[in-house]
C-alpha cells in the first residue's frame, strides 16, 4: 500500500518536450513509471523517450487513461497548465515548476477546492512509491520500499533523510515533497491524512522548515487525529528573522512567527520526537520501529 | 522585492488612492526647493527600504525652510539600519490626527488573499495582531473574482472606521485590493491612513512586489534597486543565487534550501558558526558552481567551506566538473574545500572530483564535522 501513486498510476508529463521535462521522463521510464504520454500544446504527434505527445491534457486522458500529471511547464505558463490538469479530473497532479507567482497558486488552489484531485506543490520534487513508481525528480537509487511515510517542504532534504533512513534498513512507504513555496496544494494536514489511512505506513517522518504555520497546523492535526506515530525535523533553527532563506515560503517574519523553535515546539507538545539532527530523526525512526 | 516609498506612492497616486504631495530630492539643494514648492511644514524622509524609519531617525517634520536644509543635510548620506540614504522624500505636513491601517496581503494558511482593516494605524500592525487580534477587521477574497465592494464596506464596519470617512476607507481598500492584484503584490500597506478634515490621506505606502511574478512587471522590475546591503550580497545577486550571509566562518554551498538550511543548522550543532546561506539552486551547471565558490571564497571571515550536493535535478558528475572548474581558476586552493555528493550521478561525480584538492566525504555529518573542525571551531 502507499498514498497518492502506485504501481497502477498512468502518467502524464506536462511540458515533455523542454530539458527538464525530456530528462525527468527518461528518469520516470528508468525507474519503472508508466509515463503513458505527454503534453505540449502544439506538439501533438511527436514522441519523447517513446512517449507520445498531445496538445492537451483531455486528448492525452482520453487516448492514454493518464490519471496523474507531472508538470514541468514553465512560471509564466504553470498556472494555465495546472487548470488543465485539474479541468481533466486527474486524480493527482504534481507541480515540479518552481517560481510561479503567488496570486496564481492562490488561483489555482480555489479551483482545486472544487475538484477530487489532490494537487502536490508547486515548488517541489512530487511523489514517490519505491519500488512502484515515481511522479516526479527525486532520486529513485536512495529509496527502498519500507513503512515509513515522509513528507517534506524540501526536496533534498527529504533525499537526505531518506538516504540514511535506507542505510539503517528503513524503508519508505511513499515520499510527498510538498513544496517550498508560501501556498501549496497539499499540506502537511493533508498528507499525514492519507498516511492515517495507509495499513502499511507504520510511522511518519515530517520534514519542516522555517515560515508559515503549516507544521503547527499538522501539530494540532496529529494531537488530535492521527494515530501513526510521528517523527519531525525542522530546518532553520539558524535561520536570521526577515531574510528568505531559498523557498518563496522559508521565512521568518519580522515580528518572529514562523521560527523553527515555534514548529519544534508545537510538534513535541503535540508527542511528535523531533530530530536535531537528520541522524537523530533516524535515531527516533529505529526507536518506534526497532 | 520591496519597493521603496516614494515609489510605493507613485503606484498609490496612479490608483486614485490620495497622497500628500511630494518631491524626490538627491541633494540638500533639490530638497531646499522641493519644500518651497511645497511649503513649509514639510516632513523629510529617508527613503530606504526598512520599517521603523521615524524610530532610527530617517524622518524629520520641519517648520522652515532653514530646518529642511539641516535635516536634509544630516538625513541624506547617514547609513539606516545598514542601508545608505541617497535620497529624501520631502513631503506636505499633514496634521496629526486619527491614523487608520488599511492593508492587503495573502493569508498562507487557507492560501487566499485577505483584506484588512484597523482603527490601530500608526504602530507595527504585526504587535497589533499579536496583542488585540480583534482590533483588525479581516476579509477573506475569493482569488476568482476579487474583492466584492460590499467586503469592503463590511470590513470598514466591522472596523469600527467612523461613518464620517466610512466610505473614503472602503474606497481605499478597494483600490488598494485592485492594485495588489493587477502588480502582484505580496503585501500592501497603508500605516497610516491619516483621517484629516478633507477625508484620508496614506501618509506611509508599503508595497512588496512578489519576487516570482516580477517577469510579468517589467516596469516595476526595471526599478527595482540593489536591496543588498553588502557587497557580497550584491555579488551572489549578480549570479543568480539565494545567499544570506551570516557572521561565522564556515562557508556553505548546496542545493535546496531545506538542505542548506540544514547544513547551517548542523556547522551550529558541531560547534561552528555558519558565514552564509548559498542555495545553488535546481539543475546548477558548472559555470554556476564555479560562481558560487567565488563568492564564498571572497568572504574573507570563510576558513572552510562545506559543498553538500544531494542530486533530484541537480546531477553529481555536473556539480563535480564544476567544481573542479572553479578550482582551476585558483592559482591555489584559498581555503580548505569539503564536498560531499549524494544522489543522481553521485558515485560518477566522485570519481570525476580532484581528491587532491578537495577533500571528500561520504555522509552529511562527516563532511560537517570536518569542515569545522578546518574553520578552527567557533569564532
Amino acid at each position: 500500500m502507499s498514498v497518492l501513486v502506485d504501481e497502477n498510476s498512468r502518467v502524464v508529463v506536462q511540458g515533455i518536450t523542454g530539458g527538464e521535462g525530456r530528462f525527468h521522463t527518461e528518469q520516470m521510464l528508468e525507474y519503472g513509471t508508466d509515463v503513458v504520454a505527454g503534453v505540449v500544446p502544439g506538439k501533438g504527434g511527436q514522441a519523447v523517450a517513446g512517449v507520445p505527445v498531445y496538445d492537451t491534457v483531455s486528448a492525452a486522458v482520453r487516448a492514454e487513461n493518464a490519471d496523474t500529471s507531472v508538470v514541468f511547464v514553465p512560471p509564466g505558463f504553470a498556472a494555465d497548465a495546472l487548470f488543465e490538469a485539474l479541468d481533466a479530473d486527474l486524480d493527482v497532479v504534481v507541480a515540479i515548476t518552481e517560481g510561479v507567482p503567488t496570486q496564481d497558486v492562490s488561483r489555482v488552489s480555489r479551483v482545486l477546492d472544487e475538484t477530487d484531485t489532490h494537487l502536490v506543490g508547486p515548488n517541489g520534487p512530487g511523489v514517490i512509491t519505491p519500488g512502484e513508481t515515481k511522479a516526479g525528480i527525486l532520486p529513485g537509487n536512495v529509496f527502498e520500499p519500507g513503512p515509513v511515510g515522509l513528507v517534506s517542504r524540501s526536496g533534498t532534504l527529504t533525499y537526505q533523510i531518506v538516504d540514511s533512513l535506507t542505510a539503517r534498513g528503513f524503508g519508505q512507504s511513499t515520499a510527498v515533497g510538498i513544496g517550498g513555496d508560501p501556498i501549496v496544494g497539499t499540506g502537511f494536514v493533508e498528507a499525514l491524512r492519507l498516511f492515517e489511512t495507509d495499513p502499511d505506513t507504520e510511522a511518519v517522518v515530517l520534514c519542516g522548515e522555517i515560515g508559515g504555520e503549516d507544521e503547527e497546523a499538522a501539530a494540532s492535526y496529529i494531537d488530535e487525529q492521527v494515530e501513526t506515530p510521528v517523527v519531525g525535523f525542522v530546518a532553520g533553527r539558524t535561520a536570521p528573522p526577515g531574510r528568505r532563506m531559498g523557498h518563496a515560503g522559508a521565512i521568518v517574519s519580522g515580528s518572529g512567527t514562523g521560527t523553527a523553535q515555534n514548529k519544534i515546539d508545537a510538534l513535541e507538545s503535540a508527542g511528535v520526537s523531533v530530530g536535531k539532527t537528520p541522524a537523530e530523526v533516524v535515531g527516533h525512526v529505529a526507536d518506534l520501529l526497532g | 522585492m520591496k519597493l521603496q516609498e516614494f515609489q510605493a506612492k507613485e503606484l498609490f497616486r496612479e490608483a486614485g488612492i490620495p497622497t500628500p504631495t511630494s518631491r524626490l530630492a538627491r541633494t540638500v539643494e533639490e530638497a531646499v526647493v522641493a519644500a518651497e514648492e511645497i511649503g513649509c511644514p514639510v516632513a523629510v524622509k529617508a527613503q530606504v527600504q526598512v520599517g521603523g524609519r521615524g524610530k532610527a531617525g530617517g524622518i524629520e517634520l520641519v517648520e522652515s525652510i532653514d530646518e529642511v536644509r539641516a535635516a536634509a543635510n544630516r538625513i541624506l548620506g547617514m547609513e539606516l539600519k545598514g542601508y545608505h540614504v541617497d535620497r529624501v522624500l520631502v513631503e506636505a505636513a499633514v496634521e496629526p490626527a486619527n491614523e487608520l491601517y488599511v492593508g492587503v496581503t495573502i493569508d498562507r494558511g487557507v492560501g487566499r488573499p485577505v483584506a484588512m482593516v484597523s482603527t490601530r494605524g500608526g504602530v507595527d500592525i504585526e504587535t497589533v495582531a499579536a496583542e488585540d487580534p480583534d482590533a483588525i477587521a479581516r476579509e477573506q477574497i475569493d482569488p476568482a473574482f476579487g474583492m466584492f465592494e460590499f467586503q469592503a464596506r463590511k470590513a470598514v464596519h466591522e472596523a469600527g472606521i467612523d461613518r464620517s470617512v466610512a466610505d473614503d476607507v472602503a474606497a481605499v481598500l478597494t483600490a488598494l485590493y485592485d492594485l495588489w492584484e493587477e502588480r502582484d503584490g505580496s503585501d500592501a500597506e497603508i500605516n497610516p491612513l491619516l483621517v484629516t478634515d478633507d477625508g484620508v490621506v496614506a501618509v506611509d505606502a508599503v508595497f512588496n512586489v512578489d519576487d516570482s511574478a516580477l517577469f510579468r512587471q517589467p516596469d516595476l522590475a526595471a526599478v527595482a534597486e540593489a536591496t543588498a546591503t553588502d557587497e557580497l550580497e550584491q555579488r551572489a545577486q549578480d549570479y543568480g543565487f539565494d545567499y544570506v550571509r551570516l557572521d561565522g566562518n564556515v562557508g556553505i554551498i548546496g542545493n535546496g534550501a531545506g538542505l542548506v538550511m540544514t547544513t547551517l543548522d548542523l556547522v551550529e550543532h558541531y560547534g561552528g558558526d555558519p558565514a552564509n546561506f548559498l542555495d545553488i539552486g535546481g539543475g546548477a551547471k558548472a559555470d554556476r558552481v564555479a560562481n558560487a565558490l567565488d563568492t564564498v571564497f571572497a568572504d574573507g571571515r570563510v576558513e572552510a567551506v562545506v559543498f553538500n550536493i544531494f542530486g533530484g535535478i541537480t546531477r553529481g558528475d555536473e556539480v563535480a566538473t564544476g567544481i573542479n572548474e572553479a578550482l582551476d581558476r585558483f592559482d591555489e586552493i584559498p581555503k580548505p574545500v569539503v564536498v560531499r555528493l549524494a544522489g543522481t550521478e553521485a558515485a560518477r561525480g566522485m570519481e570525476i572530483l580532484d581528491t587532491d584538492r578537495v577533500r571528500v566525504e561520504s555522509s552529511l555529518e562527516d563532511a560537517v564535522q570536518a569542515a569545522v573542525a578546518a574553520a578552527g571551531g567557533r569564532t
